[in-house]
């Protein structure tokens, strides 16, 4: 590893050096930001196109034409891996984290800008083969985005599993690397370029998110980086890694003695911390902002950082949960489950820590705080479902079926990406320097959280009513039918919600040039983001360092001129 | 009214080897009175660039405990003969070319101890060069001995010696698909190949400081970071090796 030259430099000038092959977190943090946003809404489009097929199997849609069985899974799965890796995981963590956390903790910029490029473009080139997997023959790969073996591991075993599947897993392992040098960054920066007087406890807990969320890719990408180079052995080398004995389309494989569940261990081991990975930031944009728009202090601070720490540290140990169908003993299978279930107790103290904060605040129902809020309700509704699939016994029954994507879409889904919307509204203005329009953002607001919810709210009694997940078409099958009705219900609400999307894009892009231009403060939040120009300059202080004195949350304060302290004012008795 | 007290900075450099005055600190908190963030100070980089070290030494430790983890998972699974229909325990240990493999750890110990030697003189030349600063100066007859290259030789010799070993390896009749013992000690040995041809391509990094004529203290940290990492990647050989010696 080359160690870099810090930011003694000028700010670049030419347009390649300044916007393309930029060293500037707050360039960076932006690239991540747009090609996220470019991913969410190829994600939304193929969703749409799986819906529309769901319950009218027959349509042929322009272009694409009748929708066969092995393409209804080609964009299952691309569906899925582009919105968790290219959207819950790039956005939240090498958007909004990219940007902020230097500024957040009083840095000029990251610890190592070179490798923060080099991050950014690994991924973009990851996506880029993603996105190719369309385009080759046979089409994208047909094993959703846990890939499980054998189906993924074969290059017979289906028109995408051919050169698609290759370039999936080509893709995956770019992006694993991309995410290990984005996560060195972030640790590196949060442990050696605080600020003075910026000491742990006194970073807001949006920092302390990305952190513990560093961590978490630190050690669970390197985990499906292994995965991905055993599979692709698998798949052109001829090993047995994954592939046990057998036969495919009545021929012997010529494989021997692998095991498909060894895939799952891996995947797995890396794909429940994933599920953090998306969802910490989410918490800590959500107690930022909780505390912000209460004119509160957050409630417990400390409570906040050591359930986010025990939650990532419990992600680790519960990667069995999600194959209590794969055989396990009955005993391993109680442990896996009483640790997950344990998950609970923390993100209990999260949800009774931000009602504490709401509770007596001074509510300013801004958009920002109303998607924080839609976080934290989507939070619970999603999360309340995950003791039940904890339980080996009921997993039993609604494993595989439409509980799973009701349960996994309402949390890491769609609770992941009001934290992506809180932020974006709150942020907006400190990044591009004007405010977002206040009327779309609420009728963008209403259409996301009552969209959502009818969407996957049904989707529960879908599960329990036994219909499985990832079939094509189950139109024909009768005890089935009677689901119709809750089927188009579905598909119906997936339109508006996805209308109510293009609100958003049409704000956002009206305000970046016709909003109204934003003060430094314009939430009058006490963060060190907020002490700066707007947008912040090269070096994000303008020459000099802030020296902090204060908490990230001090709001309504006793004795203060104002009912807030910002982290730089010396002025306060600061008694804590 | 101003006073006029003017000040020289003045080097202390650390020279003993004996007390460890050249490590700095590893972590600071946010009120140690460290210099600001970001600014060039050499050991403010050099600290950061240990802890950045430390940082990416965590995922290659966890590829290697997954790998090893499918290793020690594979060799306890039973598997179907299709030929009696019945399960059979298939893992057959691979003969390891032994001898090579304790010849190519010699010499990757070596190059350790080489590359240490380079680290240590770079360290002593930051040291002096204030002293060599001050005009009239010279430290006369100091030979600079070549220990990076030296090393940089080491760890392609132990390349080819690991090349070598698993052409003997494929003489033998074991490819990389012949059974899941054999593709494990192709795995496992590739996989640090790789990992150390990446401390080579930092070491030639290295190199070009000096030919693009960097500061000292650019090339210091450079060479420090690789040094760690190639202690580590000579650590996770030893591992590798035992581990393929005495669990197969």
């Amino acid at each position: 590893m080359v160690a870099q030259e810090s930011h003694g430099h000028a700010a670049p000038q030419g347009f390649i050096r300044k916007y393309v092959f930029s060293l500037d977190h707050k360039v960076i943090g932006l690239q991540y930001y747009f090609l996220a946003l470019t991913a969410v809404f190829v994600g939304m489009f193929l969703s749409l196109l799986m819906r529309i097929h769901l319950v009218w199997p027959g349509v042929s849609l322009p272009l694409l034409g009748e929708i066969k069985p092995e393409t209804y899974l080609s964009l299952l799965t691309m569906h899925g891996t582009i919105m968790v890796f290219f959207v819950l995981t790039t956005a939240p963590q090498g958007g909004f984290g990219n940007y902020f956390l230097p500024i957040q903790i009083g840095a000029p910029d990251m610890a190592f800008p070179v490798l923060n490029m080099l991050s950014f473009w690994t991924t973009f080139i990851a996506y880029l083969v993603m996105l190719s997997a369309f385009f080759v023959v046979g089409g994208a790969p047909l094993h959703g985005w846990t890939g499980y073996a054998p189906l993924s591991a074969l290059q017979s075993a289906g028109p995408g599993e051919g050169l698609g599947a290759d370039l999936w897993i080509i893709s995956i392992a770019l992006f694993c690397v991309a995410s290990l040098m984005g996560a060195l960054n972030f640790i590196t920066t949060t442990l050696d370029m605080r600020a003075k007087g910026m000491t742990m406890m006194r970073m807001p807990l949006t920092c302390w998110s990305w952190f513990i969320t560093a961590i978490l890719g630190l050690l669970a990408f390197g985990v499906l980086l292994s995965a991905g180079i055993l599979l692709l052995m698998d798949r052109n080398l001829g090993t047995s890694f994954f592939l046990p004995i057998g036969t495919i389309n009545g021929q012997l494989t010529g494989h021997k003695g692998g095991s498909p569940l060894l895939w799952q261990h891996l995947f797995w081991f890396f794909g429940h911390p994933e599920v953090y990975i998306a969802i910490l930031p989410g918490m800590g944009v959500a107690s930022q902002l909780l505390s912000t728009f209460s004119r509160k202090p957050i409630f417990g601070y400390k409570a906040m950082v050591y359930a986010m720490l025990s939650i990532g540290l419990l992600g680790f140990m519960v990667w069995g949960h999600h194959m209590f169908m794969s055989g396990m003993s009955p005993y391993t299978a109680f442990a896996f489950s009483v640790m997950t279930m344990a998950i609970g107790v923390p993100s209990a103290i999260k949800t009774f820590n931000w009602l504490g904060t709401l509770w007596g605040g001074r509510i300013r129902f801004s958009s920002p705080m109303l998607f924080a809020i839609g976080f934290v309700s989507l939070f619970v509704s999603g999360g309340l479902s995950g003791p039940f699939l904890a339980q080996p016994v009921l997993d039993i029954q609604l494993h595989d079926t439409y509980f799973v994507p009701a349960h996994f879409h309402l949390i890491m889904g769609v609770a992941a990406i009001f934290g992506i919307f809180a932020a974006t509204y709150y942020w907006f203005p400190k990044m591009f320097g004007r405010m977002l329009n206040e009327g779309l953002a609420r009728w963008h607001f209403w259409f996301s959280f009552i969209g959502t919810y009818a969407i996957f709210m049904p989707m529960h009694y879908l599960g329990m009513a036994g219909h499985p997940r990832r079939y094509s078409q189950l139109t024909e099958v009768a005890y089935l039918r009677p689901l119709m009705p809750l089927q188009k219900f579905i598909t119906y609400a997936a339109f508006v919600t996805i209308a109510g999307q293009l609100i958003f894009l049409f704000n956002f892009f009206w305000s970046l040039r016709n909003g109204k231009k934003a003060t430094d403060n314009p939430w009058e939040a006490t963060t060190l983001e907020w002490t700066t120009a707007t947008p912040p300059p090269h070096d994000n202080f303008g020459g000099h360092t802030p020296v902090v004195h204060n908490g990230p949350y001090e709001y309504a304060v006793p004795g203060a001129p104002r009912d807030y302290v910002m982290q730089t004012d010396p002025a306060t008795v600061a008694a804590h | 009214m101003a006073s006029f007290t003017p000040t020289i900075p003045v080097h202390r450099p650390a020279t003993s080897r004996g007390n460890r005055a050249d490590l700095p600190p590893v972590i600071g908190g946010g009120d140690d009175g460290r210099p600001d963030p970001g600014s060039p100070d050499y050991r403010a980089r050099l600290r950061r660039a240990r802890l950045g070290l430390a940082v990416a030494l965590t995922p290659i430790l966890m590829l290697f405990v997954s790998f090893t983890s499918a290793y020690i998972v594979r060799q306890g699974l039973p598997s179907l003969d299709p030929n009696t229909n019945k399960v059979v325990h298939d893992w057959t240990p691979t003969p390891l070319p032994t001898v090579l493999f304790l010849i190519n750890t010699g010499v990757l110990l070596l190059s350790s101890v080489t590359i240490e030697l380079a680290r240590r003189q770079l360290i002593r030349r930051v040291a002096l060069q204030p002293v060599e600063s001050i005009p009239g100066v010279t430290l006369g007859n100091e030979k600079e001995f070549p220990w990076l290259g030296v090393t940089v030789v080491l760890g392609l010799g132990f390349l080819t010696g690991q090349w070598l070993a698993w052409r003997e390896l494929a003489a033998r009749g074991f490819f990389v698909a012949t059974g899941p013992s054999s593709s494990f000690v192709y795995l496992l040995t590739g996989g640090h190949a790789v990992h150390l041809l990446g401390g080579i391509l930092a070491l030639l990094v290295a190199g070009s400081t000096v030919i693009l004529r960097r500061p000292l203290e650019s090339r210091r940290i450079v060479v420090d970071v690789t040094a760690w990492y190639w202690h580590f990647m000579a650590l996770l050989w030893i591992y590798i090796l035992a581990l393929l010696e005495f669990a197969h």
